[in-house]
C-alpha cells in the first residue's frame, strides 16, 4: 500500500490549544491521509499529548477545527468519535480480566455475548496473546500490557488509532522489537496510526510521515528519508540523528542552482531541486552534512567528489561503526564521521592526518 | 554505647507501650465480665456465670424503642455522610478550584472540634429557627461529624483513582454514566463500604450530639445515660454494652478490610497508618 496516494482522513486547520496566556499548541495545520503510520515528535512539553487529546475529543481546541472523516469534531464526545487510544499508562481497566478489558467497548454496540467473545479472541491473536483471556490485569507484564491496550482499541474497528508514547515504558529490547511488530500489524491491518513519541529513531524506523513538533508548531512534516536527509531548520537537523554545521556564506545564485563558501571545504555549488523553496538564497550562513556524508579516505587516490585536509581528535569504536571527531584544517568546529568497519580499514589513532571526502548532493543549506 | 543505649530505649518504649494499653482497654475488659456475673452490684470478687442481664434486656420495651431510634439514626447518618464525602474526595481529587485548601479544612474541622461544641453550636441556631428537635436534628449533627471521616476514608481511593481509566470508558463509547457504573463504582466501592460502616459506627455510639439534639425519642447511648442513675440496672447496661462493643469491633474490622480491598483493587501499598483504625 502506498500511503502518500490515500485521502485525507484528519483535517487540522489552524488549531489552537491555550492554557491561560500559555500557548500549547499554535496553529497547526496538517492533513492526516487515511491508511498511513503518522507519528507526532518532538522534545517533552512541545504539546504533542495535547494535540492528540484534542483528536481523541477529551479536550476542545481553543480555536481552529478538527474534522475526521470529512466530519467536523467540534462538539463531539469523545465517545461518538471513530477514533481510539492506547494510553501511555495503558490505563487497563484493574478489575477486569484480559476479555473483559478488551471486550469493554464491544458491549456498548448491539452485539451478542458470542459475537463480542469471537471479536476479542480475534483481536488477541493480532497481538500474540491468544489464550490470554482469562487472566487477572495484575497479571501482565508490561510489554502484554501495551498489547492489551492496543487489541482493545482495535477491536473497535476505529478510523484512527491514536497512540501516545506506547513504548516508553518498555526496556529496550522489548520496545526495539515492538516497534517492527506495531508497525508490521499497522501495516496488515491498514488503520491509520498516529503516534506520539519523543524518540526520533522510533518515529523514523516506525512512520510514513512525521511532522516534528517545537513548543507547540509544526516545525516540519515529511517522510523520514526527507527529514533525515533534508531537514528544513538546524532545530530539526539536529533533533533527528547528528548533524555536522559548518559555517558559509552565501556567493551567487544562477540557473545552475546556488553557490556558497564553506569556510572549512571551499566553493560549492547545489542544485536548485537540492534548496528548499521557504529558503532565501541570501540568508544562508549555515550549511549541515551528515556524519556518513563524510568519509576519512584510505589513500589519496581513493575516488571522491571532493575533499579536505583534516587531523583526527577523537575516536569512539561502536563495534560496526567508529565515530572519528576531525578538526578540518580550513577551520569551524570539529566535525563527527561515521566509518563501517569494513575489512582491511582499521581504527585511526588520534593525531592521525586524514583526507576526508565528500559531496556537493550531501550538504544541506540553512539560515 | 550507641547499640545498647538504643536496646534500653527499645524496652522503655515497649513497657510503656504495655501500660498504655492496660490502661485504655482494662476498664473496657471489665464490661463482659460484669454482663456475665449473677450480682446486682458491680463489685468484685465475681460470682457465678449467667446470662439472665440478657435475657433482662430482651424483655425491656423501652430499650427496644432506643434500639430502633439508633439504627435509623446510623443507617441515616452514614447513607448521608457517604454521599457527601464521596462528592467531596471526588472533587478534591479531580479538580483544582479557588480556596479549595481552606474549603477542605473547614469540612475536616469537626474531626478536631470537642462535640459538646458542634452540640452547643448547632442547638442554638436550631433553637433560634424555631425548629423543633428530633431524630432529624441528631442526624444533622451526626452527619456533620461523620462527613469527614467519610472524606479521609474515600480520598485515598479517590487520590489514587487513575483518571486515564475514565477516559478510557469514554474511549471506547460509553456514556459518562456507563463509565460511572462499570468503571468508578466498582473501583471505589470497598472504600465507599467501609466508610458506610464507620459511620455508622461512630453515630451508633454517638452521645453528647444525641443528647443535646434529640426531642422525646431518644437513642441508645442516651438511653443507656439515663438507666445509670438505678443501680439495680447496672448489670443489664453492662450486658448492652457488652453487645455494643462486639458490635464495633465488628463494623471497625470489617471496615478496614473493605478500606484495604479498595487500595488493593488499584494496586496501591495498603498501609496500616493508611487507615483510620
Ligand atoms: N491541563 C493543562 N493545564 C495547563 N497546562 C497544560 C495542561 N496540559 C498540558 N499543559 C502544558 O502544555 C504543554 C504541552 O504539554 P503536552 O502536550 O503534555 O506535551 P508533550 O509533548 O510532552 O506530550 C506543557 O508545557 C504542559 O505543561
Ligand atoms: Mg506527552
Amino acid at each position: 500500500m502506498a500511503p502518500g496516494t490515500n485521502k485525507g482522513i484528519i483535517q487540522l486547520s489552524d488549531v489552537t490549544r491555550t492554557f491561560g496566556a500559555f500557548y500549547a499548541l499554535r496553529k497547526i495545520n496538517a492533513e492526516i491521509r487515511e491508511g498511513e503510520f503518522f507519528s507526532l515528535l518532538g522534545p517533552s512539553g512541545c504539546g504533542k499529548t495535547t494535540l492528540l487529546r484534542l483528536i481523541a475529543g477529551f479536550d476542545e481546541p481553543t480555536s481552529g477545527a478538527i474534522s475526521i472523516g470529512g466530519r467536523p469534531m467540534a462538539g463531539i464526545a469523545a465517545n461518538k468519535r471513530p477514533t481510539n487510544m492506547v494510553f501511555q499508562s495503558y490505563a487497563i481497566f484493574p478489575h477486569l480480566n484480559v476479555a473483559e478489558n478488551v471486550g469493554y467497548g464491544l458491549t456498548t454496540r448491539k452485539l451478542s455475548k458470542a459475537e463480542i467473545a469471537a471479536e476479542v479472541e480475534k483481536a488477541l491473536a493480532m497481538v500474540d496473546l491468544q489464550g490470554f483471556g482469562g487472566r487477572a490485569a495484575h497479571e501482565l507484564s508490561g510489554g502484554q500490557r501495551q498489547r492489551v491496550a492496543l487489541a482493545r482499541a482495535l477491536v473497535m474497528r476505529p478510523k484512527v488509532v491514536l497512540l501516545d508514547e506506547p513504548l516508553s515504558a518498555l526496556d529496550k529490547k522489548l520496545r526495539d522489537q515492538m516497534q517492527v511488530e506495531l508497525r508490521a500489524l499497522q501495516q496488515s491491518i491498514g488503520i491509520t496510526f498516529i503516534l506520539v513519541t519523543h524518540d526520533q529513531e522510533e518515529a523514523l524506523i516506525m512512520s510514513d510521515r512525521i511532522a516534528v513538533m517545537f513548543e507547540g508548531e509544526i516545525a516540519q512534516m515529511a517522510s523520514p528519508e526527507q527529514l533525515y536527509r533534508r531537514p528544513r531548520t538546524k532545530r530539526v537537523a539536529s533533533f533527528i540523528g547528528v548533524m555536522n554545521f559548518l559555517p558559509a556564506t552565501f556567493v551567487a545564485q544562477g540557473d545552475d542552482g546556488v553557490t556558497v563558501d564553506i569556510t572549512a571545504l571551499g566553493r560549492v555549488t547545489i542544485r536548485p531541486g537540492m534548496v528548499p523553496e521557504v529558503l532565501n538564497p541570501a540568508t544562508i550562513d549555515t550549511i549541515g552534512i551528515r556524519p556518513e556524508m563524510l568519509t576519512i579516505l584510505s589513500n589519496d587516490a581513493e575516488p571522491a567528489e571532493r575533499s579536505a585536509r583534516g587531523s583526527v581528535t577523537g575516536t569512539s569504536y561502536y563495534g560496526d561503526m567508529t565515530y572519528y571527531t576531525v578538526q578540518l584544517a580550513g577551520g569551524g568546529d570539529p566535525v563527527t564521521i561515521s566509518m563501517r568497519n569494513t575489512a582491511g580499514r582499521s581504527v585511526l589513532p588520534s593525531g592521525s592526518p586524514v583526507t576526508v571526502g565528500w559531496g556537493a548532493e550531501s550538504v544541506v543549506l540553512f539560515e | 554505647m550507641r547499640g545498647s543505649g538504643r536496646r534500653g530505649a527499645a524496652k522503655w518504649l515497649s513497657v510503656y507501650a504495655v501500660t498504655y494499653m492496660v490502661f485504655l482497654y482494662a476498664p473496657v475488659i471489665l464490661l463482659p465480665l460484669f454482663a456475665f456475673n449473677d450480682a446486682t452490684v458491680v463489685a468484685f470478687p465475681l460470682s457465678h456465670f449467667t446470662t439472665k442481664w440478657f435475657v433482662v434486656l430482651w424483655q425491656t420495651e423501652a430499650l427496644h424503642g432506643a434500639v430502633r431510634n439508633s439504627l435509623m439514626v446510623a443507617l441515616s447518618t452514614a447513607v448521608f455522610s457517604t454521599v457527601l464525602g464521596a462528592s467531596a474526595a471526588r472533587a478534591a481529587a479531580r479538580y483544582r478550584f479557588p480556596g479549595k485548601a481552606p474549603v477542605m479544612g473547614f469540612i475536616m474541622l469537626p474531626l478536631v472540634l470537642p462535640e459538646i461544641i458542634v452540640a452547643v453550636a448547632l442547638l442554638v441556631p436550631i433553637m433560634q429557627m424555631g425548629l423543633s428537635l428530633s431524630l432529624w436534628t441528631v442526624i444533622a449533627g451526626h452527619v456533620l461529624i461523620c462527613t469527614p471521616f467519610s472524606i479521609a476514608i474515600l480520598s485515598s481511593a479517590f487520590q489514587g483513582f487513575d483518571t486515564s481509566l475514565e477516559e478510557a470508558s469514554l474511549d471506547l463509547g460509553e456514556t459518562r454514566l456507563g463509565t460511572f457504573r462499570r468503571v468508578i463504582l466498582p473501583l471505589v466501592m470497598p472504600g465507599i463500604v467501609s466508610s458506610l460502616l464507620i459511620c455508622f459506627t461512630i453515630s451508633l455510639d454517638e452521645f453528647i450530639i444525641a443528647f443535646f439534639l434529640t426531642g422525646t425519642d431518644v437513642t441508645l447511648p442516651v438511653y443507656i445515660w439515663s438507666q445509670l442513675r438505678f443501680p439495680t440496672k447496672l448489670p443489664s447496661i453492662m450486658a448492652l454494652g457488652t453487645i455494643l462493643l462486639a458490635l464495633s469491633v465488628v463494623l471497625l474490622v470489617l471496615a478496614e478490610w473493605f478500606r484495604r480491598r479498595a487500595a488493593r483493587r488499584q494496586g496501591i501499598e495498603a498501609s496500616v497508618t493508611g487507615g483510620l483504625v
